[in-house]
């Protein structure tokens, strides 16, 4: 006569949809900052899909050709031309902080501070980095002339696709910095033993997200 | 529901797992990064970007983030509202297009 009996041992994933909501609790059971953070997230998934439409919109009804991006974003090193070889490089540095965030979740949660704390750091210097990188991009073109109106490679909605895409962007790169280093550094105090280590994961959802951005705006705006 | 609960808010894995993904994305970015430097065109360039696009954001998505680990619950939460996305995308390609044969009719260009 319990409830236990009647359960199934395995729920399908139907069921599980169906129990979470229907049943009289909470449907996700997760700490609140974890699900508000999801949620944020899935509302900044919105505010970018919208970003990288308007800007498919107004390279697909531009009359002018668009500019090489190939070619906008080549650096000269050591006497070779590589095209979009800082965009690659910016590639790797945002990959290689995801990692090093992956890898402070974990630790977190095995309640190693000092290396959570490290990896953390070396997650936000990473990021900082790339912000640097974007700066130096930013004067690039600015000194070659490109502005939101207008450059002189190509269609002029270039410019204000560029900066108004890659700019949200890299004030997203910014605050993940910030908001890193102040959770990292109550890590380090200890601010957080016997809370819980949620927090790390719910710093590493935002992080990766700002990632995941990246995958696309790298796809849409320089592969295109 | 206890043991479900843990599951679902202890998202602890050998750490092996991150390792490889990880290395998985740096040999997926490359790929998508050769797409450009061997300047392949047409068909193929959008297929390749758009397949290893997909393939970094599902791993980073479903690994990184623990989504592949969360209830069904959550993941339909998450992952049904941006299908509206691809109406909207639909909508304003269609947009583009009538724009650019206006301008090209009108504007002489």
């Amino acid at each position: 006569m319990t409830t236990e009996t009647n359960k199934p041992t395995v729920d399908t994933r139907w069921q599980s949809l169906n129990s979470d909501w229907a049943n009289d609790k909470e449907t996700f059971p997760m700490p609140w900052g974890k699900l508000m953070m999801w949620i944020f997230l899935l509302s900044d998934t919105f505010i970018f899909s919208i970003f990288l439409t308007g800007y498919m919109n107004v390279r697909m009804s531009a009359t002018e050709p668009w500019p090489n991006t190939s070619e906008v974003f080549a650096l000269t090193i050591a006497g070779q031309h590589i095209p979009l070889i800082l965009i690659a490089i910016m590639t790797f540095v945002l990959i290689t902080s995801s990692g090093t965030m992956a890898l402070a979740v974990n630790y977190a949660y095995q309640g190693d501070r000092k290396k959570t704390f490290l990896l953390m750091i070396a997650t936000a210097l990473l990021g900082a980095s790339f912000v640097g990188m974007q700066a130096f991009e930013w004067s690039k073109l600015i000194h070659e002339g490109v502005r939101p109106w207008g450059n002189p490679m190509g269609a002029t909605q270039f410019g204000s696709a560029f900066f108004m895409i890659t700019g949200f962007h890299g004030i997203h790169v910014s605050a993940g910095v910030i908001y890193l280093s102040i959770i990292a550094n109550r890590v380090r105090k200890g601010h957080y033993e016997g809370k819980g280590y949620h927090i790390v994961e719910i710093t590493g959802l935002y992080w990766h997200f700002v990632d995941l951005v990246w995958v696309f705006i790298f796809a849409f705006f320089y592969l295109w | 529901m206890d043991q479900t609960a843990k599951q679902t808010t202890n998202q602890q894995h050998p750490i092996g797992i991150y390792l490889k993904v990880w290395a998985l994305l740096f040999v997926l970015s490359t790929l998508s990064y050769m797409v450009d430097y061997f300047q392949f065109q047409g068909y193929l360039r959008w297929t390749l970007v758009l397949i290893f696009m997909f393939l970094k954001a599902g791993f980073i998505i479903s690994i990184f983030m623990h989504l592949g680990w969360e209830r069904y619950a959550l993941k339909c939460t998450l992952l049904l509202p941006p299908l509206a996305i691809g109406v909207l995308i639909w909508l304003m390609a269609m947009e583009a297009d009538y724009t650019f044969s206006s301008r090209q009719l009108f504007l002489g260009q």
